[in-house]
């Protein structure tokens, strides 16, 4: 199964690249263009045949490395 | 005294670092790669600048993570005397021996140039040299170096006197215009709780000399030699 992984920062936590990216897309004249957060998205191939067992690994995964929990949130998506 | 300094792949100050410790502490430090499973029995660990991994996934992660952080934070928490310098810095925050965490910096530029910094407090083992209040030159070059911590925390920092060094003008005071990088209340370094592990941005491993353009550094060495080895 595959494990797909979104990073992003936490609210309250200044995105200067998100923003950058923002005023980038301003300049381009895109109109309406609000609050801009960037992130990291992660796809993992796993061996698992157990979507909660995985999803629970992955969990662990983004504790221990793929995400700081201090500045960052993350979200799990598991495919079969 | 006896140091080791960590090299990583990709770590780059590491031999700026050992001549300002061999300098002060009479004695050349210890290199360990990475990989060596064994690290002597020293009284100083340093884990030098550069970009270990590459700054894959987050500055500092990568190594955060590798066998001898493991060996790092026992002998930490053994109480073992601690020094990260900018990607040292990252690496302890990464680690969790430090809070916090060090973000890309507030206006997305690599920033390379003198800086001034305040010493918050001259009674740890790292800062005899200096008296509290203290005003040092040296350089910072990082791209990554925006410290973060919730309010909490930050409270928690400044009121433990973990604070260890900010940014500040030649007069000491620490001002907006004096913060490279965006980091909150102008901080350039802390201490954790046991004030035996200090991580820093800037690098006074690069102003030891005065072909260096200056011995603001200087003082932190000669300290260390003093306040870690007397204890040791």
């Amino acid at each position: 199964m595959k494990a797909k992984v979104h990073v992003t920062l936490k609210n309250g936590v200044l995105d200067p690249q998100g923003k950058a990216v923002g005023h980038a897309l301003e300049a381009l004249g895109f109109d309406g263009v609000g609050d801009v957060r960037q992130g990291k998205y992660i796809e993992i191939d796993l061996a698992d045949t157990d979507a909660d067992g995985a999803k629970a690994r992955v969990e662990d995964m983004c504790q221990k490395l793929l995400a700081n929990t201090v500045i960052e949130n993350y979200a799990i998506e598991i495919e079969a | 005294m006896r140091a080791a300094v960590i090299v990583f792949p990709g770590s780059n100050r590491e031999r700026d670092m050992r001549l300002a410790l061999g300098g002060s502490f009479g004695e050349d430090p210890v290199m360990v790669w990475h990989r060596d499973t064994d690290l002597p029995k020293v009284d100083l660990i340093v884990l030098p600048g550069g970009f270990s991994y590459g700054d894959y996934l987050r500055a500092g992660a990568m190594a955060a993570h590798s066998p001898v952080l493991r060996e790092v934070k026992a002998r930490a928490d053994a109480g073992v005397h601690v020094l990260g310098v900018c990607n040292g810095f990252q690496i302890l925050t990464e680690t969790g021996l430090l809070p916090g965490a060090l973000m890309r910096n507030a206006d997305l530029r690599f920033v390379c140039r003198d800086v001034h910094l305040k010493v918050e407090r001259a009674d740890t083992a790292f800062t005899g040299g200096f008296r509290a209040g203290d005003v040092l030159r040296c350089p910072v070059a990082h791209h990554d170096g925006n410290y973060f911590a919730d309010a909490g925390t930050l409270d928690a920092l400044e009121g433990e006197g973990r604070v260890a060094v900010r940014y500040c003008d030649e007069t000491g005071a620490p001002t907006v215009a004096a913060n490279p990088n965006g980091s909150q209340r102008n901080i350039a370094g802390i201490y954790n709780e046991r004030l035996n592990v200090l991580g820093m941005m800037p690098h006074p491993e690069d102003a030891v000399h005065p072909l260096l353009g200056g011995l603001g550094g200087k003082p932190l060495f000669d300290g260390m030699a003093a306040g870690i080895g007397d204890a040791a």
